[in-house]
């Protein structure tokens, strides 16, 4: 995985998280997990889970704890 | 005798006796009408349906018993026990009188005349048995009277004009424009596009005036050059998603004009420059009509065999397949195609790529509404009828521009707005409806580009808490009430705490939702304006929250409207062109649905989402994604940030376009294969109302295949089994496996012209407003919406904000209105600069400037416009030699990587000096700018 990607799956992951702001967080991680496993493409959602495990650099909390969910 | 002009028997109304019949009309009916629904002609010129009575020719005098003289029918309304009569010598002595005045003024050059045959001046001196002239032809006449050729789609002879004031009162009451007037009196009377040239006027080119004309006076060039049609068509526009029906009138198979038809569900007799003239693109000498192929994007073009054409394809799709896995292809659809096209490329991807890579252009444009009416009613569409809009006292008008985007809606919310409903405009610049002939909005709130959920917000807040909430309808048909509550009551949603952020005055806010909230019918309507943000599925929602909150929906002139960009945009999602969706916006993880797929196509189905578009472009970038099959989308031109587009379409292995002409994508393809204009398809397009309309073909296919032929040839090649003798059988099998489609045929639409999906066992003739009594998903979902900025600020080093956009001659990117005489209204592309960010940068009208973002560059000339409010700039991105898109970045919408068009950090700076003389263009409120010289634009990354 490039740089390019993993900047970008960041930078949309962060935003999805940023709309379900208003939720307590674990249902926050619940509605960004939803919205990834209905809308990311199972080779992006792998990608994020191993930027996850590889210290998750970047990523906002919410986003963290919703790709343990997937 | 028991007739009504709308054809209604025994309502209630007044009898008359007419010529000894007794005629039972409604209330109100003139006396024309009335005849007209007897089926006696009583003789005319000025009157026609279209239009209001004026009374002007008076041919159509009558005889009324107890009313002195010889009133105009036209204008006389029908009183019960009114006893009339059409026909008598004295009558038809006055008619030949009139007629002869009429003629003596007139050119008699019939038989060289373009409108012999179809004038009806001519109709009307047979009718009324007109056989001399007793006032000869020599004296004081207007035979002289120059001709005004500068419109480049049709001629205005004054020497040929009656003075009928049809024309005039087209523009006023059909158009809405009020270009044209009558200057002058008695004799000296003239139509006149305002003391210019149709060119230079306000004249917008809709071509009513010509459809209205009953003589040569104002006649399209094209019969003038090729004489009158011999044959009709009915089809459906190739441009907006208005979906205008027209009759193609052709020679053979040479259009000779194309004519709205006054019974199309959509545009009921109207049209805009585009759908009217500006199809000369399907008969342009750049057509590619063979296809070709190259081992390499640096290498010339092979013209080759359509055999070897799609046996190279198959055979490159499926190595890389081997090679890099299945998920390495995909493709994307057109919405410019037909809803046949689409579902066989997405059938194509599914069954014989099998993987769900494909996506479509909506993905840059209205994937938001899709996502944000889904998730809020239920279904991923508008909820009215165009018509609906003649039933609304407030227009709440959101980030659209419907005089250049949706110009025939354009003209019946303008009517209605006439009438005296008030319009709401929430949009950062000043657009034409803001105040035009006629017009003025009650509010326009010029907020900040990127600050739209704010809005929608504060909005809603002032409806929650000044205690203008439909609280029964929100009770009864809603869900998530409670927390949606309390989110939106909050005090950072007022609209005094979001006055900071949007700019937009409290108090205006504040009027603005009482406004449409307190109106009996009040209805949203919006564009790209709301979808190409950061948080265009937020808004979405935010105006879906609205209208449930305020009760309006479930019924006419209320609801929820995206103005849809391309006429098949609505088609094309519904056809399941999205990653995660089958036909019917059903996911592809649902079982069931699968499974009707798999047992009809005979193949197991991925049950994961596949790649979006610019997934794809990442991934391609990232070597896992090697080709791409691109059905009639120009994306090195549409899709943002150029260099990125540019460098993923340069890493793909195999790129396939299937288009009209070569273009800006075609430069990366290694396979082009040569597809279908309009004119020669035959299928369906579905516009933004869901209103599913039949498009004909007037000649056979230019390059020997239809589009459908061509991805069904690719399925086959691969070895995936995919035949159809007909696009009627394609939709049969959409029809089959999709609920919301399941009565439509080529048959039913054959038979009653056009129905808006859903159209199935409950709604057998379609359903023109959607959500009455209840929502599709069963109750309404309030959803909280929290404002959130976008993460693209303007800086110091890109101080300006750029939004992008369209105009009227134009559309899109281009490929079809740029090859068509359009071009004399928009040439280029141009900068609109608020006067004080121009004059803090030395730049005057004309100048060529520099806009750069932090991703790209480009050049342009600069337009002085006090249409732009101050930091913000705009310009459209019809022309590749711009490529506007360049400077446009990665940011999207969260939701659906739709891009965040409206906001980019810009700087503009001055390149060069206008040349002395050298502007660019009057203000944009016509067609367009008037013509310029090209610049010398550079992109670069």
């Amino acid at each position: 995985m490039t740089g390019v990607v993993v900047t970008t799956q960041v930078r949309m992951a962060n935003d999805i998280a940023a709309q379900f702001g208003y939720l307590p967080p674990q249902a926050a991680a619940r509605a960004v997990a939803n919205h990834l496993r209905s809308f990311w493409e199972p080779r992006l959602r792998a990608e994020l889970v191993r930027h996850v495990a590889a210290g998750g650099a970047g990523l906002d909390p919410i986003v963290i704890e919703a790709a343990a969910l997937l | 005798m028991d007739n009504a002009p709308d054809g209604r028997a025994g309502c209630a109304g007044v009898t008359v006796r007419l010529d000894g019949a007794p005629v039972r009309v409604p209330s109100g009916t003139s006396v024309l009408q009335a005849a007209a629904a007897a089926g006696v002609a009583v003789p005319r010129l000025c009157a026609t349906d279209s239009l209001q009575p004026f009374g002007s020719c008076r041919l159509c005098l009558v005889e009324i018993d107890g009313v002195k003289g010889t009133p105009a029918s036209c204008t006389t309304p029908c009183s019960d026990g009114m006893v009339v009569r059409t026909q008598t010598e004295r009558l038809a002595k006055l008619r030949r009188g009139v007629l002869e005045l009429y003629i003596s003024d007139h050119p008699l050059d019939c038989l060289t005349c373009a409108a012999n045959g179809d004038c009806e001046l001519q109709d009307m001196a047979a009718v009324t048995g007109l056989r001399d002239v007793r006032y000869g032809f020599a004296g004081e006449n207007h035979g002289d009277a120059p001709k005004d050729t500068s419109n480049p789609y049709f001629d205005f002879d004054p020497g040929k004009c009656i003075v009928c004031s049809r024309c005039v009162r087209a523009c006023d009451e059909i158009q809405g424009t009020f270009a044209l007037t009558i200057e002058g009196r008695g004799f000296g009377s003239a139509v006149s596009p305002g003391g210019s040239t149709f060119l230079g006027s306000e004249c917008v080119s809709c071509g009513a005036c010509v459809q209205a004309c009953p003589t040569a006076t104002l006649t399209e060039r094209r019969v003038v050059q090729l004489g009158l049609p011999t044959r009709a068509v009915r089809t459906t526009c190739a441009y907006c998603g208005v979906g205008c029906s027209f009759t193609a009138e052709l020679r053979g198979t040479e259009v000779v004009r194309m004519v709205p038809d006054a019974d199309g569900g959509a545009n009921a007799g109207h049209s805009c420059v585009k759908g009217r003239f500006a199809w000369g693109y399907a008969t342009h000498a750049d057509r590619v009509l063979a296809p070709m192929v190259r081992d390499s994007i640096d290498d010339p073009w092979r013209t080759v065999s359509w055999d070897e054409a799609i046996d190279h394809t198959a055979r490159r799709l499926l190595a890389i397949q081997a090679a890099y896995g299945t998920g390495a292809i995909g493709a994307i659809t057109s919405s410019r195609c037909t809803n046949e096209e689409v579902y066989v490329v997405q059938k194509m991807v599914r069954a014989a790529f099998g993987n769900n890579n494909v996506d479509t252009c909506a993905r840059v444009c209205h994937s938001p509404t899709g996502y944000g009416l889904k998730q809020t009613f239920g279904t991923s569409a508008g909820t009215q009828d165009f018509a609906s809009v003649e039933a609304s006292d407030v227009v709440l008008l959101i980030g659209a521009n419907p005089t250049d985007g949706h110009p025939v809606f354009a003209s019946r919310l303008k009517r209605r707005l006439r009438q005296g409903a008030r319009l709401i405009v929430v949009d950062p610049r000043r657009i034409d409806l803001v105040r035009s002939p006629h017009v003025e909005a009650a509010h326009h709130l010029q907020l900040a580009p990127g600050t739209n959920v704010a809005i929608v917000n504060a909005l809603a807040h002032v409806v929650v808490t000044e205690g203008l909430l439909d609280a029964a309808f929100v009770a009864e048909r809603c869900e998530g009430t409670p927390e949606w509550l309390e989110f939106i009551r909050r005090e950072e949603n007022s609209p005094e705490a979001v006055e900071q952020v949007t700019q937009v005055p409290a108090a205006d806010v504040r009027a603005a939702a009482r406004l449409y909230a307190t109106a009996p019918n009040a209805a949203i309507y919006y564009g790209l304006g709301v979808t190409e943000h950061s948080q265009g599925s937020t808004m979405v929602m935010g105006m879906a929250n609205l209208a449930m909150a305020t009760g309006n929906i479930g019924r006419p002139g209320v609801g929820v409207n995206p103005l849809r960009g391309q006429n098949n945009v609505q088609g094309s999602c519904d056809m399941g062109s999205f990653p995660h969706e089958l036909p019917g916006y059903r996911h592809v993880s649902d079982d069931a649905v699968r499974s009707v797929f798999e047992t009809l196509w005979g193949r197991e189905l991925l049950a994961e989402p596949g790649l979006r578009i610019p997934n794809m472009f990442d991934a391609a970038i990232d070597g896992t994604f090697r080709a791409l099959y691109v059905q009639g989308e120009d994306l090195a031109q549409s899709d943002p940030n150029t260099a990125h587009v540019s460098r993923a379409l340069r890493a793909m292995e195999l790129v396939v376009v299937q288009d009209l002409f070569l273009n800006e994508t075609s430069r990366f393809a290694h396979v082009f294969l040569p597809g279908t204009s309009f004119l020669e398809k035959d299928g369906t397009f579905t516009n933004a109302e869901r209103r599913i309309n039949r498009v004909r073909p007037v000649m056979p296919p230019r390059a020997g295949k239809h589009e459908w032929e061509i991805v069904c040839d690719v399925a086959q090649a691969m070895g995936y089994p995919m035949t159809y003798d007909h696009p009627a059988q394609i939709m049969d099998e959409i029809a089959t496996t999709t609920p919301t489609f399941a009565g439509v045929s080529f048959d039913l639409l054959d038979k009653v012209g056009s129905v808006q999906w859903p159209c199935n066992a409950v709604a057998p003739e379609g359903t023109p407003i959607m959500h009455v009594g209840g929502f599709v998903r069963g109750k309404g979902q309030l959803i909280p919406t929290p404002y959130v900025p976008t993460n693209e600020r303007s800086t110091r080093r890109f101080p300006l904000i750029l939004t992008t956009g369209r105009i009227l001659s134009q559309y899109n990117v281009g490929t079809q209105t740029r090859r068509t005489a359009n071009v004399v209204w928009h040439g280029e592309d141009v900068l609109e600069i608020h006067p004080h960010d121009a004059e803090v940068r030395g730049v005057v009208d004309g100048d060529l400037v520099s806009l750069a973002s932090r991703v790209g560059e480009t050049t342009l000339p600069a337009r002085i416009s006090e249409r732009m409010p101050v930091g913000v700039v705009f310009t459209t991105f019809h022309h590749p030699a711009t490529g506007v898109n360049v400077v446009t970045t990665e940011f999207s919408d969260w939701a659906t990587n739709c891009p965040e068009y409206k906001v980019t950090a810009v700087q503009v700076s001055r390149v060069q000096r206008a040349p002395a003389g050298r502007d660019a263009g009057p203000a944009p409120s016509a067609a367009g700018s008037g013509p310029a010289p090209r610049p010398v634009a550079q992109a670069g990354a």
